[in-house]
């Protein structure tokens, strides 16, 4: 914006935890998510990894886009909006799940909270309230765009759960994967769910905003002794490719918002089929295109796990079936370098045939090495997407 | 005969001045083989209707077109405008005032206008970006046929051998399957989505998307602009894009002001023209086309003068140039039917304009103060613009017009004395004759005046600081700048006039009926707005055929 | 096990169009059950008694084109439609007396606008004469499935019949061809002011273009409404239209006729509620008094909203095609007023054929501007039919009957009551036709007024819109009903549109009846073929 424009308004929102991790951002290093304020890094991404993996680290996901879904049918239009049967979900239950548009191109992935029978929070990555209530046609439903009415933080890491524990939350012990709990503590109104975006043990704690303040002193408080500590995007974005986790403009783009076609892609090519179900009772958004799909083979590609020799990172790096690079595979999306495995890992999108675990492809890489850029042409393999997946994220 | 120009082009327009730019530079390919150019131009100074002037002591008024974006970065790049002096600099604000509550506003910055658009609705706000997507979808599309010769459905044959298409080369049917794999590439989804979007109003597309109707209003508001249409008509969709499709800095949709108003764009061009050898004339008004042997071999002037060249081009609007500049005879020696679409031609003008100096900054209702610093669309709904409409129908201008406001000096310092602007409000709809008969100093008199109160009720305190107001109306713009009923994109924008029938079916190839005679102005493809490619695409054209030798 | 189908097919309405795809069926040998809701066959299509004695053509009450494949095919001259009625001419009436009137005749065509304009005299002929060559050049493609926007999707027949189409439009010649590039989009005002002079025959041509559309005449895509009509009009255009005997449930009653003879069941009084389906498919229909019919094909007459978002419901389909038909334009905008006449006015006197009143293109525009902002128009434009000079059995002897279109009523009105509304187009219309055939209102012994709300809850056409969905051309062709589902198909495997909304749209033509039919038997003899192997 233009330097003679005085009259500017700031227009960045801030989260009600806002005054706590600004007092801790020595980085002054910000990014924005969905119009907030939002922690890159508060100094050293590295030992913000660590936290995750070693401690409890904290980040604030206030900023998600939440839908609240309410009414006599909402049950039934969930069911219609999504591909996963909700029938398996009981109330207080997250879940991951896909929902698409009708050519079963992806919408978008993500967790929705089922807090009663008729009771739905969708938590969203893309604004789509003008989708949900297109879909919401003929249903007796409900819905509202709810951002704003709670806050929260994300708890992960192998002590997050002591760290609650601390702070005196009975039943956080039984508190199960993808469960949803409810509680008051000190007067103030709580919502425990056991999940992230980490793949390690890990919880996120909702609760509204005039109590942000007091649960982050509280938590903060009760993780003295359990390495607690913040972290920004980019620490928790290295936890979350070894997790095998997709994010929405990185590894594909919401069919609602792609310029071009080759960019919208389906559950099926994301390596997410398995949130497909294509046998569930009733219809739901683009389960005719999805059944051609699968029955017809008509996925392009599939986005799978890539070890890569070096450490050097490969975002965006073209895969090959040879050495010299004649024949195109595909590419990467994600990628980092892994401290916890110490393996060099990306995403890649390839044909079917090379998904196989254990397959050798060759993948070209172009880094900075001081004033230059070099090329390296290396080995990859195929492998699981889910390169970290400890026992205690669901024990 | 004395033959001492290669072309000649009439009229010193922005498109006049980039056809004899590339015609003397041997467009971009070439560059050797340069011709001998000579652009003749009516007025005083050439820039048609891109035009900078000091009309109120101090002030620069940028007197008819006002913004810039649509110039093709093609040409921009190749003609070094930069190196002219032509600087563009992008505004990132839209608004709408509101004097009954809280006004419209956007910015470039994504979330900025997305907080903006959630204090009015929700909805809205988040249909934005899918609204926004599919325009972009559409504008990649259309881009792409920008600089490129319409191919013409009717000549696929590639072994039919014609005047226009003489060695009977493929040209059209390539171009056709050139545009049919673009057209392909996007998928049948989008193909579907593309040809409903060129067919359908612009109410009825922006009601798939959107709610608060004045929202709707100020987004219609591109879609109305220069047209002779009200929102509810069908077609309308299309000219969105049209106001979409232009960038500054490969920003797609972006719009800026160019420094020292528009006759700066104007100016560099005619720069650049004259240092790759064009010889331009002012004051040189062209009376008739000289045709012998159904060839154009030259022109005469007002004054009696006859200056003869191998080509004709006239950067003329397409009716003034077929009805006014040839003789009847001549055309239909060729084909009685050309004088048909010429008399058929649609060239409504449907828009007017005041310039005004200000003593100040004015506030707009219901806005931040920042609102001044880009496009004020002073408008409401639907249905405000379309009973603006409706009196132009029958002969009036609006009562309530729809008012496109920039004030350029918020950015250019050049424009104005420090403290004080310049603003120009374009104004939509303004009839060409009125339902009563030629204007008066009257009912121009009752037109300012209905403006300044619309302007008046949306920026409170607006009339006094009002210094001087230039009144325009389409009258006037034809008067002088030329442009046939003051249509300022030389005939309407609408899907009958578009492609290879822009300007008449037949003749969408920038060339005339005539051996060696050319079109090069806003009435030839891709259209109007200050973007140049008319006038590079017919040189193109001419190039071509001076290299097989038709030109001869 | 549920209870065995009781038909192949299962046809929901008996308007002309399932009539048209049930004999097409039957006679191709597969079960038909047609279920029609009223108590008598015809849909928009039928006669009925308004007034005591007094019986008028229900919602159209002229046909004009009627598929002549259609009426070979199901031999519609021997289940009792005469045909041969004579084409009537259309005049326009002007108030204080004149007017003109325009037929099939050329020459007297000429003569009579000529006490009008010399000059559009002289144009009239040649004029019409090469739109409708257009029209008919675009009506090529009515009897054909609308192809895909991505050519190589499409079967082999189909890529076959687009080559030919194309070829024919390529036929016309090139200066035609680039005419019709140059018209199809633009609006009938400017059209008219092309080619005429004089207002009284530019507002016939404005009429005629914007009749049946929620458009002005100068609104663009108003022309292609005017091809389209005039694809059916005959050789010198507004000259083609025949007022059946009997009315139009002739046409109706003698399509039904046919269809039984193929061995078609028509069941009336049997309102469907929904289409039944099972595992993603057509099994069938529930009955409005619960009763289940099964099938594994229905096809739908319906509007494309209430097939859609009623038949077979949001829930079973996808969210873009649900927001494609919920988007589509169905603004009914004109209504039906019938009246019962003691005797006829000396200006109507022998009025035997089509009257239109429209005196001015402006006229037409500004009974438009009314209603684009919800109100019924001050002056509304008018067609009037007097059937009963033709055909004396629908009303008693000595007495007529008066069928009028005034154009507009809209369907969305902004602050006027239905009843006030009613009210209005009723007297703004009498007035209008009194300032041309003075002497109307006082022969009037009883009336009936069907505004766009009335043609909904009485015939079933969402939004009184008569062509299941406006002809214009952001909804004709492949986009007709919804893009990628242009093909008669409905996205429910087993499920087909055969009514006006899909190609080729309205009037009593037949063709989307026709179409649809060789669509179901296209699939059904694919699923044999599968069966089979």
């Amino acid at each position: 914006m233009t330097a003679y424009i005085e009259h500017l308004t700031p227009f960045l929102r801030k989260t009600p935890f806002h005054p706590r991790i600004e007092a801790l951002m020595h980085a002054n290093s910000w990014m924005r998510w969905t119009g907030h304020y939002s922690p890159a890094n508060f100094e050293s991404v590295q030992s913000e990894y660590f936290t995750i993996r070693n401690g409890a680290s904290v980040y604030d996901v206030s900023p998600l886009i939440k839908y609240a879904i309410r009414g006599r049918e909402a049950a039934d239009f969930v069911n219609h909006l999504i591909t996963r049967d909700l029938s398996k979900i009981k109330p207080m239950q997250a879940f991951y799940t896909s929902w698409c548009q009708d050519d079963g191109m992806l919408v978008e992935e993500g967790t929705i909270f089922r807090l009663g029978e008729n009771d739905f929070l969708l938590n969203a990555a893309k604004d789509q309230l003008h989708w949900l209530e297109q879909t919401a046609y003929g249903f007796d439903v409900q819905i509202e765009e709810a951002s704003n009415d709670l806050c929260g933080l994300s708890l992960q890491g192998p002590e997050s759960r002591q760290v609650l524990r601390a702070m005196g939350i009975n039943g956080i012990d039984n508190l199960k994967r993808f469960g949803i709990q409810e509680l008051e503590l000190n007067g103030h109104w709580l919502r425990i769910d056991r999940a992230g975006f980490t793949g390690d043990l890990g919880y996120e704690i909702w609760c509204k905003p005039e109590s942000a303040l007091w649960l982050w002193d509280r938590m903060f408080d009760a993780g003295r002794d359990h390495k607690i500590a913040p972290i920004g995007a980019q620490a928790l974005e290295i936890s979350r490719i070894e997790a095998g986790f997709l994010l929405v403009d990185v590894d594909y783009t919401s069919a609602l918002h792609a310029l071009r076609p080759s960019n919208r892609m389906s559950p099926y090519e994301l390596g997410i089929g398995w949130t497909v179900n294509l046998n569930k009772p009733g219809y739901f958004v683009g389960k005719r295109a999805l059944k051609k799909e699968k029955e017809q083979g008509l996925s392009r590609h599939v986005l799978i796990g890539i070890e890569i020799e070096g450490r050097k990172p490969a975002p965006g790096s073209f895969l090959y079936a040879d050495q010299p690079g004649k024949v195109e595979l595909g590419l990467t999306t994600s990628a980092t370098w892994s401290s916890t495995l110490k393996k060099n890992i990306a995403y890649a999108r390839v044909p079917q045939a090379y998904a196989k675990p254990g397959t050798e492809m060759w993948i070209e890489i172009w880094y900075g090495k001081e004033h230059k850029i070099e090329r390296s042409m290396v080995r990859c393999w195929a492998t699981n997407r889910m390169f970290y997946d400890p026992p205690r994220k669901s024990a | 005969m004395p033959e001492t120009y290669d072309a000649i082009i009439i009229g010193g327009g922005h498109n006049g001045l980039t056809c004899a730019a590339y015609l003397a530079k041997g467009g971009e390919k070439h560059g050797k083989k340069k011709l001998k150019v000579l652009v003749l131009e009516r007025r005083e100074k050439v820039g048609g209707a891109a035009m900078s002037e000091e009309i109120y002591p101090g002030f620069t008024y940028s007197t008819c077109s006002y913004v810039c974006s649509l110039l093709r970065p093609e040409i921009f790049r190749f003609l070094d405008l930069p190196k002219y002096g032509l600087q563009v600099i992008p505004y990132d604000i839209n608004s709408a005032p509101n004097p009954e509550g809280e006004g419209i506003i956007y910015y470039s910055d994504h979330d900025r206008t997305r907080e903006s658009l959630r204090r009015h609705s929700i909805r809205d706000a988040e249909a934005y970006d899918e609204y926004a997507m599919e325009i972009s979808r559409h504008c990649r599309f259309i881009k792409r046929t920008l600089m490129m010769t319409p191919p013409d459905p009717t000549q696929l044959n590639p072994f039919v051998q014609n005047r226009i298409n003489p060695w009977g080369h493929r040209e059209d049917l390539d171009g056709l399957l050139k545009i049919g794999r673009e057209f392909g590439r996007m998928g049948e989804r989008n193909m579907y989505d593309m040809i409903r979007f060129w067919s359908m109003s612009v109410a009825d597309f922006l009601d798939q998307y959107f709610e608060t109707p004045r929202w709707k209003g100020l987004a219609a508001a591109s879609s109305i602009i220069g047209t002779a249409l009200g929102p509810y008509s069908p077609g309308t969709a299309y000219v969105l894009l049209h106001h979409y499709m232009g960038e500054v800095d490969g920003q797609i949709g972006a719009w800026g002001f160019a420094r020292g108003g528009m006759g700066s764009v104007s100016k560099a061009i005619a720069a650049a023209a004259e240092e790759a050898g064009v010889e331009i004339r002012v004051n040189a008004e062209v009376d008739k086309i000289i045709v012998k042997n159904g060839k154009a071999v030259g022109v005469a002037l007002k004054t009696g003068e006859e200056i003869f060249g191998k080509s004709v081009v006239s950067n003329a609007d397409p009716k003034r140039t077929y009805l006014k500049l040839i003789e009847k005879g001549d055309l239909d020696a060729i084909d009685p039917d050309i004088h048909r679409y010429a008399t058929n031609y649609k060239i409504r003008g449907s828009s007017g304009k005041l310039n005004i100096a200000l003593d100040g900054l004015p506030e707009f209702a219901g806005l931040p103060k920042e609102a001044a610093y880009g496009t004020v669309d002073i408008g409401g709904d639907f249905d405000y613009i379309e009973r603006a409409f409706d009196d132009f129908k029958y002969g009036s201008w609006s009562k309530r017009p729809f008012l496109d406001c920039v004030i350029p000096t918020t950015v250019d310092p050049t424009m104005a004395p420090p403290g004080k602007h310049f603003m120009s409000v374009f104004v939509q709809y303004v009839p060409y004759k009125l339902a009563e008969g030629p204007w008066t100093q009257e009912m121009k008199a009752q037109y300012t005046k209905d403006v300044l109160d619309t302007i008046e009720l949306h920026a409170p305190g607006f009339k006094k600081l009002v210094l001087h107001v230039q009144t325009r109306t389409p009258w006037d713009i034809e008067n002088e700048v030329g442009m046939t009923e003051g249509n300022i994109f030389h005939g309407e924008l609408t899907l009958d006039q578009l492609l290879f029938n822009r300007p008449f079916p037949g003749m969408g190839q920038f060339r005339g009926p005539f051996d060696n005679f050319y079109m090069c102005g806003s009435g030839t493809h891709p259209g109007g707005g200050v973007m140049g490619a008319p006038g590079a695409n017919a040189a193109h054209e001419m190039l071509k055929d001076f290299k097989r030798g038709v030109v001869q | 096990m549920s209870k065995p189908n009781a038909a192949d097919v299962l046809v929901i309405g008996a308007g002309h169009n399932g009539l048209v795809t049930a004999a097409y069926l039957a006679k191709a040998g597969l079960k038909v059950i047609v279920l029609e809701s009223a108590a008598q066959v015809g849909g928009a299509a039928v006669t009925r008694e308004f007034a005591p004695g007094y019986r008028v053509s229900g919602v159209a009450h002229l046909l004009h084109g009627l598929n002549t494949t259609v009426a070979r095919d199901l031999n519609l001259a021997r289940h009792g439609l005469d045909l041969k009625a004579a084409r009537v001419k259309t005049r326009s009436l002007l108030p204080g007396g004149g007017g003109f009137e325009v037929g099939p005749d050329v020459a007297a065509t000429a003569t009579s606008i000529a006490a009008i304009s010399k000059a559009d005299a002289a144009a009239y002929g040649p004029v019409m004469a090469r739109l409708v060559k257009l029209a008919d050049a675009l009506a090529g493609y009515a009897l054909h499935t609308p192809p895909r926007a991505d050519v190589t999707k499409m079967d082999w027949r189909d890529q076959l019949n687009l080559g030919l189409f194309a070829l024919s439009l390529r036929r016309l010649g090139k200066k035609d061809m680039l005419e019709l590039t140059r018209i199809l989009t633009i609006n009938v005002n400017d059209l008219a002011n092309d080619f005429f002079e004089s207002e009284p025959v530019k507002a016939l041509l404005c009429f005629e273009g914007s009749l049946g559309v929620f458009l002005g005449p100068r609104s663009p895509s108003t022309v292609f409404n005017l091809l389209y009509r005039l694809s059916n009009l005959g050789a010198n255009g507004q000259g083609g239209f025949i007022v059946p005997k009997g009315g139009m449930g002739s046409v109706t009653q003698a399509l039904a006729a046919s269809a039984k003879a193929a061995g078609a069941t028509i069941r009336t009084n049997a309102a469907v509620d929904h289409i039944l389906i099972e595992n993603d498919a057509a099994a069938g229909v529930v009955l409005a008094n619960g009763e289940e019919l099964r099938a594994a094909q229905v096809v739908s007459s319906a509007d494309p909203q209430r097939t859609a978002l009623k038949l077979i419901g949001p829930r079973h389909l996808d969210t873009m095609f649900v927001s494609r038909i919920r988007h589509l334009r169905m603004n009914g905008c004109a209504a039906k007023i019938h009246l019962a006449l003691d005797s006829l006015p000396p200006a109507l006197a022998n009025a035997a054929g089509r009257v239109v009143v429209a005196a001015k293109p402006d006229d037409i525009e500004r009974a438009y501007d009314c209603a684009k902002y919800g109100r019924v128009s001050d002056r509304p434009a008018l067609e009037l039919v007097i059937p009963s000079l033709s055909d004396p059995s629908l009303a008693p002897a000595g007495k007529h009957v008066a069928s009028i279109v005034a154009q507009y009523a809209p369907y969305k009105l902004k602050d006027t009551s239905e009843h006030d509304a009613r009210q209005q187009v009723f007297e703004r219309s009498l007035a209008v036709l009194e300032s041309v055939a003075p002497g109307l209102s006082e022969r009037i012994t009883a009336s009936e007024t069907l505004t766009p709300h009335d043609l909904e809850t009485q015939f079933g056409l969402t939004g009184g819109q008569w062509h299941h969905g406006e002809i214009t051309l952001d909804q004709v062709l492949l986009q007709r009903p919804a893009a990628q589902w242009q093909q008669y198909r409905m996205p429910v495997p087993g499920i087909y549109l055969c009514g006006a909304g899909a190609h080729p749209g309205g009037n009593v033509s037949g063709a989307p009846g026709y179409n649809a039919a060789r669509e179901i038997l296209k699939d059904a003899k694919a699923a044999k073929t599968r069966g089979a192997a």
